[in-house]
């Protein structure tokens, strides 16, 4: 069948951030098939230049509203191991705690919210309350749980308050730990409900090979630092991010775009589950096994799934953080410093996938140079390829207008992307 | 919608964000066992963030973000011209946000370090009521959910809306937190409004004044402690500066 089609989506809906695709078909062939970060960027790598090292972490929390604690920790890692300051370990626990309450937010955010709908053939979840209550009251259980444990970790859930250079500024209450606790175990039963959902789907068929890169420890599930790993077999210390990341520009894009092996790369949960398959917990493990979800997975619209995933091992792991927190005796949150000179990368696992933030300090301790990599970065090259390859294959196979678009819409969706923090 | 044997109208409401991070857009979905009523007031009518469906009939729009490009300017005119009601919504468009930092430098050069050799248009930042009248400011770095929350329900019974005008120290004092001046660390809670319920400064860590000047401060009393204390000029300048919320009071600085 020869046909023309033009598909121009000004502002895609339900991501975050603003990006447009554009799609092309003349005589039953695509000709182009496009996906344009058109955000306004905001130059924080410049505005962070001279700022007190201490205060930087209250800055680039600002990067991204869903992502806030990811960036303060990526900075306060950052400037830690620059300035040589080693956190106490009620610091590193709460903050570890820190990182599960935001990935479990964002991703159920991204789950019930922006996903959902699209499977579900509506406009938003705001139908879906009427017509999967169930579900919807059990996205909104797991999204208050992890807004929960962002704000008994960090004061507050979204730009954090009490994630400091050297530890905190305060610590978890007692009595908030132990309700948490108590709201982690009992929200386990709304997982259920989510996979329940979530197994019944049509997950599009269709896989792209890629390279995935993710943060690597060895012997937990990555969160904050590890080496920089990749399927394709890299292996990077943190500070080496820059061999990792190849950043470059293109024109049309005010996202830059990233490399390593191949043409593109993939981070983010499906990323991170490829890599680090064997540390999830056995729970997380059997609900990827229902899903049909192995390692390596090469299916784009996978990552959503991967996600739920992410989020069992979450609640689980949680469980035994707060555990660890409440049996410490030690009082001391905060180590002391004195702002001094050095250079270092701190890398951490964000929602979308790893993030990178290197600075560099002078002897009072001002930032001299900043540089933030940021997950969506990462996958802007593979969402591109990921958008032809799907567009193609559906145009050859004869799909309606509506369908390629619903398609090429979905398969953007699947990443999840953060725009305005990949316009920072 | 019916409440209390009363009849209301739901909010024809928007949502649209410029030059941000959309965190305060995020907390409209916030707040998750409030979530179903506070959504039972709005019919939302476009917020593209959450929802496909785009119309362009709203009477209220919540505006997040600074303005830093021609084309936001342009957008930006357009909701003016359909609201009836024009929040700026978030410090971002009240004040220009952390993203007036960017400001000190001169025009262009932000954008040549970050993309050389590629042309990426950055306009000075500018915040919302400096291009188009505003109605409404709700301020906060992000915004409390709890004020939107009471705003929305007034917005809907048609009642009056007033932001605290008192400084946050109050609510500091509220909670029975110790005075971070007395900790040694400059606080802008004495001049910042309130209606955030000291939340940074439970958290132990100063306030960075994000929801701007209370009303009627005394910013000379407020310099002259920090001079009295001893306490860091650069660090002052640098709280000052950091949500670009205390502009009006600049010149007033030593």
């Amino acid at each position: 069948m020869k046909r023309d089609l033009e598909i121009d989506i000004h502002h895609l809906t339900r991501v975050e951030g603003h990006a447009d695709i554009t799609i092309r078909v003349k005589d039953g062939k695509l000709i182009e098939a496009r996906w344009s970060v058109v955000e306004t960027p905001r130059f924080f790598e410049v505005m962070v230049k001279g700022m007190s090292a201490e205060r930087v972490p209250f800055l680039t929390s600002r990067i991204c509203g869903i992502c806030s604690i990811s960036h303060a920790l990526a900075s306060i890692r950052a400037l830690e191991r620059a300035m040589e300051i080693e956190p106490p370990a009620a610091a590193i626990t709460t903050r570890l705690l820190a990182m599960h309450g935001e990935t479990l937010q964002s991703h159920a955010l991204h789950l019930f919210f922006l996903a959902a709908p699209d499977f579900a053939g509506t406009g938003s979840v705001l139908p879906l309350m009427q017509s999967h209550p169930g579900l919807v009251r059990a996205g909104l259980q797991l999204k208050e749980l992890g807004n929960k444990i962002s704000e008994v970790t960090t004061g507050r859930c979204t730009h954090p308050v009490s994630l400091v250079l050297g530890g905190l500024s305060k610590a978890p209450e007692r009595g908030h730990l132990e309700r948490l606790l108590a709201m982690i175990r009992e929200r386990k039963a709304a997982l259920d409900i989510a996979a329940d959902f979530f197994s019944t789907l049509h997950i599009p068929d269709f896989a792209r090979e890629t390279e995935f890169i993710s943060l690597s420890n060895g012997s937990s599930y990555p969160s904050i630092g590890g080496k920089l790993v990749s399927s394709d077999g890299v292996r990077r210390e943190e500070n080496d991010y820059l061999q990792m990341t190849n950043e470059y520009a293109l024109e049309g894009s005010t996202s830059k775009f990233t490399r390593l092996s191949r043409a593109s790369s993939a981070a983010g949960a499906l990323a991170r589950f490829n890599n680090n398959f064997a540390l999830l917990h056995p729970l997380a493990q059997n609900v990827a096994e229902r899903f049909g979800l192995k390692p390596v997975c090469h299916n784009p619209f996978m990552n959503t799934l991967a996600q739920l995933v992410e989020c069992v091992h979450i609640l689980q792991d949680a469980e035994e953080l707060v555990q660890a927190l409440l049996e410490m005796r030690s009082a001391d949150i905060r180590t002391p410093f004195k702002p001094k000179a050095g250079a270092a990368t701190g890398a951490v696992e964000a929602p979308r996938g790893i993030l990178y933030h290197h600075m560099e300090t002078d002897d009072n301790g001002k930032v001299v140079k900043a540089d933030c990599i940021i997950p969506t970065t990462q996958n802007n090259a593979n969402i591109h390829l990921d958008l032809q390859a799907i567009a193609g294959r559906a145009v050859a196979e004869g799909k309606t207008d509506s369908e390629i678009q619903m398609l090429c819409e979905m398969v953007v969706r699947s990443y999840d992307p953060c725009i305005s923090c990949s316009v920072h | 919608m019916k409440a209390r044997g009363f009849t209301f109208e739901k909010l024809k409401f928007a949502s649209f964000d410029f030059t941000c991070c959309e965190g305060c857009q995020l907390q409209l979905a916030n707040r998750e066992s409030a979530l179903p009523d506070f959504l039972g007031l709005l019919d939302i009518r476009n917020f593209r963030e959450i929802s496909s469906e785009r119309h362009d009939d709203y009477d209220i729009a919540f505006v997040e973000g600074s303005i830093s490009r021609q084309d936001e300017i342009a957008r930006l005119e357009a909701i003016r011209r359909q609201a009836k009601i024009l929040v700026a919504f978030g410090t971002c468009a009240c004040f220009g946000g952390v993203n007036s930092l960017k400001n000190r430098l001169a025009d262009g050069e932000a954008a040549a370090e970050v993309y050389p050799g590629m042309q990426v248009e950055s306009l000075p930042v500018r915040k919302i009521s400096d291009i188009v009248k505003v109605d409404l400011s709700i301020p906060g770095c992000p915004v409390t959910k709890e004020e939107v929350e009471r705003i929305a329900v007034s917005l809907v019974t048609g009642s009056l809306i007033a932001l605290p005008k008192y400084p946050v120290c109050m609510e500091c004092k509220a909670r029975l937190n110790t005075c971070l001046f007395d900790l040694g660390e400059i606080c802008l809670g004495p001049i910042t409004r309130a209606g955030c319920d000291a939340v940074c400064t439970t958290g132990k860590t100063a306030c960075l004044g994000c929801r701007g000047p209370a009303e009627d401060i005394n910013m000379p009393a407020f310099l002259e402690l920090v001079k009295e204390r001893g306490l860091s000029q650069s660090d002052l300048k640098e709280k000052l500066g950091f949500y670009n919320a205390f502009e009006a009071f600049a010149a007033n600085e030593t």
